[in-house]
């Protein structure tokens, strides 16, 4: 089979790559090694569109989707991506809280994003559920939040209307170049395919598939966790997160709450299938009450784990590659690829058409660890 | 291999398409029908996609209603299906009490 593109990897960035190369005509092939559209950490995130305490390498990203994708995303998709822009509250409650906030604002406000310290008075004149136990945050205005899964599959419905083709359940295992270009896609079922260009967008995967053309990105598989509560009236729009880290959430259009979890213990879970910790869950569920004691009724309904692909310096590798022409990465997200998925499909598109990005990506290279 | 490029049978509005299967989440049978052929092929596609089989219940009442009809838009057996992937806690349970794993907690 030969297309003009294939993409490895049919998580949220590949199907936005599909989406925007279809869009323009270009003929694509979208390979998931797994059965399902999406199933990493695509439709396991916390739903951040976030700004505040992003690494300014990325920085770029986000803000060029915040103004030009997201606003118009479930239009363009045909799919209600739930996406709410009402701030970033991150809670803090100790001066060493003080401190670790008030570095991410001088931080994100030096690449010219609007973000300030507030005091707890403050904070819970944005939100009246905050509890006396926080005394300082940063905002963030123009952050929000957005539907993981509804964004994910609107993405993959779209790209095929428009005529991408999808096969799942299709493992890539290897790479293959033809007179010093890479050409061929194998896979574990012996199937080849043949591109001219190929993005590789298989979250920790890419690893071993990118090894196969002998490129190396260094970066480790961390677990994430998450739960989600039963749906009850709206009470608030922000996005969340703490100085501490202890968790971070939102509540959704739907009525429930999402709340990212960390125990501490992420980076030593277990191998294999990603499974919720029996400690994660709880610890958050102490924090979460601490900063918002009006939850504490409300019952939590499920909770998943996902990996995410954690880069050695926290930031993607978004970039052709030198030593392999045709190649495209696209891995290493580190757990916040999903506010800046849109920016980053329009973006491969247009380095697989070969044209000027949208966004410089000149500090996401791949050959920046050596 | 799953080539979801593979052609359905056309969609046909039925009249029983207004019937909610997910009552959690009041999710109809039209809905679950249109996400097969807007591509969502799994069960847990079409979880991911329209909620259904996530809410209180976690998909107690629903999960054989929605396997069924997703198996005959494709034209497959519905043991072909995989389940979706159950989830903890099994029943919902409050913050509060979750909280308390700790012996110390208060």
């Amino acid at each position: 089979m030969n297309t003009e593109v294939i993409i490895v990897g049919g998580g949220i960035i590949g199907c936005a790559a599909a989406y925007n190369l279809a869009k323009n005509g270009v003929s694509v092939l979208v390979l998931e090694g797994s059965e399902n559209i999406g199933n990493g950490g695509s439709t396991r995130n916390g739903g951040g569109v976030r700004q505040s305490g992003r690494d300014p390498r990325e920085l770029p990203l986000v803000m060029y989707a915040i103004k030009n994708i997201w606003p118009n995303l479930s239009d363009m998709l045909e799919t209600n991506v739930e996406y709410y822009q009402e701030g970033n509250l991150r809670l803090g409650s100790t001066p060493e809280h003080q401190k670790i906030l008030e570095g991410l604002t001088a931080r994100a406000a030096a690449c010219g994003l609007d973000v300030k310290m507030i005091s707890g008075d403050e904070a819970r004149a944005i939100n009246p559920y905050l509890s006396d136990a926080v005394t300082c945050a940063s905002w963030c205005p123009t952050d929000g939040h957005a539907n993981p899964l509804t964004a994910t599959m609107g993405y993959y419905k779209m790209a095929r209307r428009l005529g991408a083709h999808f096969i799942s359940d299709e493992k890539v295992t290897e790479l293959r170049k033809i007179k010093g270009k890479v050409r061929q896609v194998i896979t574990a079922s012996g199937n080849v395919y043949e591109a001219d260009t190929i993005i590789l967008a298989a979250g920790y995967e890419s690893r071993f598939i990118a090894d196969t053309v002998g490129i190396d990105i260094p970066m480790q598989p961390v677990l994430l966790e998450t739960l989600v509560t039963e749906a009850v009236a709206p009470m608030f729009w922000q996005m969340l997160g703490t100085a501490a880290a202890d968790f971070y959430g939102h509540q959704t259009e739907h009525g429930s709450f999402v709340f990212g979890l960390n125990s501490g213990l992420e980076p030593y879970a277990k191998p294999g299938k990603p499974v919720s910790s029996s400690i994660a869950a709880s610890a958050a569920c102490r924090g979460i009450m601490n900063y918002f004691p009006s939850l504490k009724n409300i019952k939590v309904v499920r909770t998943w784990a996902g990996w995410m692909d954690s880069c050695a310096d926290h930031v993607p590798v978004i970039s052709t590659v030198d030593e392999v022409p045709g190649l495209i990465l696209a891995c290493g997200f580190t757990g916040h690829g999903f506010g800046i998925a849109p920016a980053v499909g329009l973006v491969l598109s247009q380095l697989a058409m070969g044209q000027e990005t949208a966004v410089d990506l000149s500090a996401l290279r791949y050959n920046r660890f050596n | 291999m799953n080539d979801r490029n593979r052609m359905l049978a056309p969609f046909v509005p039925q009249p029983d398409d207004d019937i909610i299967v997910c009552r959690c989440e009041e999710i109809t049978k039209g809905e679950i029908r249109r996400a097969v052929h807007d591509g969502m092929f799994t069960l847990t596609e079409i979880r991911r996609y329209l909620r259904t089989g996530m809410g209180l219940c976690q998909g107690q009442t629903c999960t054989k209603l929605v396997k069924g009809i997703v198996a005959r838009e494709l034209g497959v057996r519905p043991d072909a299906l995989e389940p979706a992937t159950g989830r903890a806690p099994m029943r919902p349970i409050e913050m509060r009490i979750l909280a308390q794993d700790k012996e110390d907690a208060e």
